[in-house]
């Protein structure tokens, strides 16, 4: 097996499925010739041609429109949107269009795409390259939201993506694009290869959608986290000495509620950490359904660690980040009530 | 015959390890074109869209009809807006420089396009507003913004008028005709049609200058642009700055199969033009005769400027994965600090000591300010702006759940 990084093993995943399925396209900006500005797709075009893999004008709504009409005719594109906070072009084509045909023309027409699309912050990229998107799509009958947060997942859940009949929307944590991150901007990062995760098999495999992960097992309060926030989340428990359960969401809709209600009938204590804003944030749905679910084995309210409501700052990135003292004070919180 | 349906995929004219090759671009003489009436519509723009307003020739004497047109200007003028270029190379290499001993995040350059920016803006006037793109810095310093402020809002410090809200790069400089910049490509190119409508129903006299590069032509927003200006015609400069390359992507991609982005706006019904960027004197007099055209009601016009993004497309990229290294010093317009001093030499008004004098006398000056900015915090030695910062200005006044969460971040 090989230890990739992140980007490697989204690279192989894209790969893996060119080569077998000839009706698979990527594509879009800087994404053919250059390979992406995160070198997602490096050398995919000259393996593939640029039938297969080339770049378009920088308009996300030809993107994921063209893509559409593209999947509608039986062509199966997996496109790039440079960063997700370039999305928002695009917005009416995904929610409308792409999330909607299946339903809408009684499955005469269906729209098997994957539009990725690197998320959140942590790279000093100020308030349109740090943005959390995740809960305007996680809204949206019709759509699937995927998260992975290791090289292991990333290319079984695009693999999983590329190959499911409906549209998918696969964002990448770029903070971990090339090795974990858990929350200390000051420390030295460590790169991907040092951690077992970045086990990576060569060739075809899947991780399911629709189906969490508990990346650490414990029995006194559990911690629901995707992305980036997996590995901080790991930090803060650590921080705050408690036995943690943390449970890697991986696809955020549909949501495995099956593996959250196990966890929190088991410990009684829940805390949700995200990046993105507070208000309306995924954070809130999934507090709805643990409480609906587990509300007579809760021994305290749910907590939420979240972006705050504002934009996202530049200079005041990590007072921004919800880091792991703040994770931290709020599993003591929940610890002591 | 019928054949077979086939997609055309646009490929630049070299690669990196090949020689740079601009034969495909048509370089026309300067001087031949004339200087229209301020009547000037679509229909007859044909000549001025596909062809090149130049004024500087390849002996750097300044010919033609638009030479003609501003030959008033004084030789002071001209000094001012090489300095403008100098001080402009000046502040991007010293905050390239920043940049790379981690002292900011991020920065970009304009390199080869600092005429663009410095003569449009002598062209304005207090009250008109630019809606620029993030690398149209030319504009602030040819405004006279105060490198203090400029620096302040490369270094996220106590001297950044956004309070380090912003990338750096995205400035805001409303008294200096700067509109606050978007990393979102394209929409601003629509708020500047919207700014002109706002200026002609307060009827105060004023313009708005729409900015955008080859590759955000692409976007939505510059149809919407185009299309309202065609509708309402209002004072509105559209300019288009054609740099050849967007991050990596070749121009062709943006462009299709259209010949010039000029052209393109003539499908709207606005009149368009389309001039040599790296001429600073045809840059004076296009810009001058433009903005002069949309104040005086004659409705909106589009200006592509035809140059060449000589930097990488910021700190985070490497060109030499994708062009030529040395494709700058092919580019065939030349650079448009060394055509103005050239032209001011033959002149008689410059001399090449003076011109070194100068480039050191502004390095010193902004070496100077940057020092003095760099004292109130860096990257490397950070003097933060207070976190509840974050919470002011998201909204007139501060609703009960912002507050709340101040509270809880301890502020
Ligand atoms: C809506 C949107 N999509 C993508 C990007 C990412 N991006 C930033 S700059 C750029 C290239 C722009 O090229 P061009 O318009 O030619 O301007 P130039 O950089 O050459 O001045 C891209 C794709 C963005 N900022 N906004
Ligand atoms: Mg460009």
């Amino acid at each position: 097996m090989a230890r990739m990084s992140m980007i490697e093993a989204l690279r192989s995943a894209m790969d893996e499925k060119l080569s077998d399925d000839a009706s698979v396209l990527v594509f879009g900006e800087d994404v053919g010739f250059f390979g992406g500005v995160f070198r997602c797709t490096a050398g995919l075009q000259e393996k593939f041609g640029e039938e297969r893999v080339f770049d378009t004008p920088i308009n996300e709504s030809a993107i994921v429109g063209l893509a559409v009409g593209m999947a509608a005719q039986g062509m199966r594109p997996c496109v790039e949107v440079q960063f997700a906070d370039y999305v928002y072009p695009a917005y009416d084509q995904i929610t409308q269009e792409a999330a909607r045909l299946r339903h809408r023309s009684n499955e005469q027409f269906t729209c098997p795409i994957v539009v990725r699309m690197p998320t959140g912050g942590g790279i000093f990229g100020g308030q349109t390259h740090s943005q959390s998107p995740e809960a305007l799509f996680t809204h949206v009958a019709g759509l699937k939201v995927v998260i992975p947060s290791t090289p292991y997942d990333a290319k079984g859940l695009l693999i999983a993506s590329i190959e499911d009949p409906d549209p998918v929307i696969f964002l990448e944590p770029k903070r971990i694009y090339n090795g974990p991150f858990y929350g200390d901007h000051s420390g030295k990062s460590v790169p991907w290869s040092q951690h077992e995760s970045s086990e990576v098999p060569e060739g075809h495999y899947t991780v399911p959608l629709g189906k969490a992960v508990v990346r650490q097992p414990g029995n006194d309060i559990t911690i629901l986290a995707y992305g980036t926030m997996v590995y901080v989340a790991e930090a803060a428990a650590k921080q705050a000495g408690v036995d943690a359960e943390i449970i890697d969401l991986r696809t955020l809709l549909p949501l495995d509620l099956e593996t959250i209600r196990h966890s929190v009938e088991k410990t009684g204590r829940c805390v949700v950490v995200h990046e993105a804003t507070r208000t309306s944030g995924f954070g809130a749905e999934l507090i709805a359904e643990v409480q609906e679910a587990c509300f007579w084995h809760l021994k305290a309210p749910i907590r939420r660690v979240a972006g705050w409501d504002a934009p996202y700052p530049h200079a005041q990135e990590w007072d921004y980040f919800p880091g792991p003292e703040r994770i931290a004070a709020a599993l003591k919180l929940a610890m002591e009530e | 015959m019928t054949r077979q349906t086939k997609l055309n995929f646009p490929h630049p004219p070299a690669r990196p390890d090949e020689t740079p090759d601009f034969s495909a671009i048509d370089i026309p003489e300067a001087g031949i074109l004339d200087v229209p009436p301020p009547e000037l519509k679509a229909a007859d723009s044909h000549d001025y869209a596909q062809g090149l307003i130049r004024i500087l020739n390849d002996q750097g004497d300044a010919v033609g009809p638009w030479a003609d047109y501003i030959a008033d200007r004084e030789d002071e003028s001209l000094l001012q807006g090489l300095r403008d270029m100098l001080k402009m190379r000046a502040v991007d290499k010293r905050l390239l420089n920043a940049q790379r001993q981690g002292k900011t995040s991020f920065y970009l350059q304009c390199t080869g396009e600092e005429a663009i920016g410095g003569g449009f803006q002598r062209q304005l006037e207090q009250g008109d507003m630019n809606f620029p793109t993030y690398r149209q810095q030319s504009l602030l310093i040819a405004a006279d913004y105060p490198l203090r402020d400029l620096m302040g809002q490369i270094y996220s410090n106590a001297c950044d008028p956004l309070q380090g809200r912003q990338l750096p790069i995205m400035h805001s400089a409303r008294e200096h005709g700067f509109f606050s910049i978007s990393g979102n490509l394209g929409t601003q190119y629509v708020q500047a049609v919207g700014w002109a409508m706002g200026c002609a129903l307060r009827g105060n006299g004023k313009i708005a200058a729409g900015w955008i590069g080859d590759g955000a032509t692409a976007s939505n927003d510059f149809n919407s642009a185009l299309l309202s200006a065609s509708v309402y015609q209002p004072p509105v400069v559209l300019n288009i700055v054609n740099n050849q390359w967007a991050i990596s992507t070749y121009t062709g991609v943006a462009s299709g199969q259209s010949k010039t982005y000029a052209e393109r706006v003539l499908g709207y019904g606005i009149p368009a033009l389309r001039v040599d960027g790296n001429d600073y004197l045809a840059v004076v007099a296009v810009s001058r005769w433009a903005i002069q055209r949309a104040r005086n009601g004659y409705g909106p016009i589009a200006i592509e400027w035809f140059t060449y993004r000589a930097a990488p497309h910021s700190t985070s990229d490497d060109p030499s994965a994708y062009r030529p290294k040395d494709e700058a010093l092919a580019w065939p317009l030349g650079d448009p600090v060394e055509r103005l001093k050239t032209h001011m030499i033959k002149r008689g008004i410059w001399t090449e000591e003076r011109h070194a004098q100068s480039e050191a006398e502004l390095l010193a000056e902004v070496m100077a300010v940057q020092k003095e900015v760099e004292k109130h915090g860096t990257f490397v030695n950070p003097q933060p702006i207070s976190p509840a910062e974050i919470f002011r200005g998201v909204y007139a006044d501060m609703p009960e759940h912002l507050r709340r969460q101040r509270q809880e971040m301890g502020y």
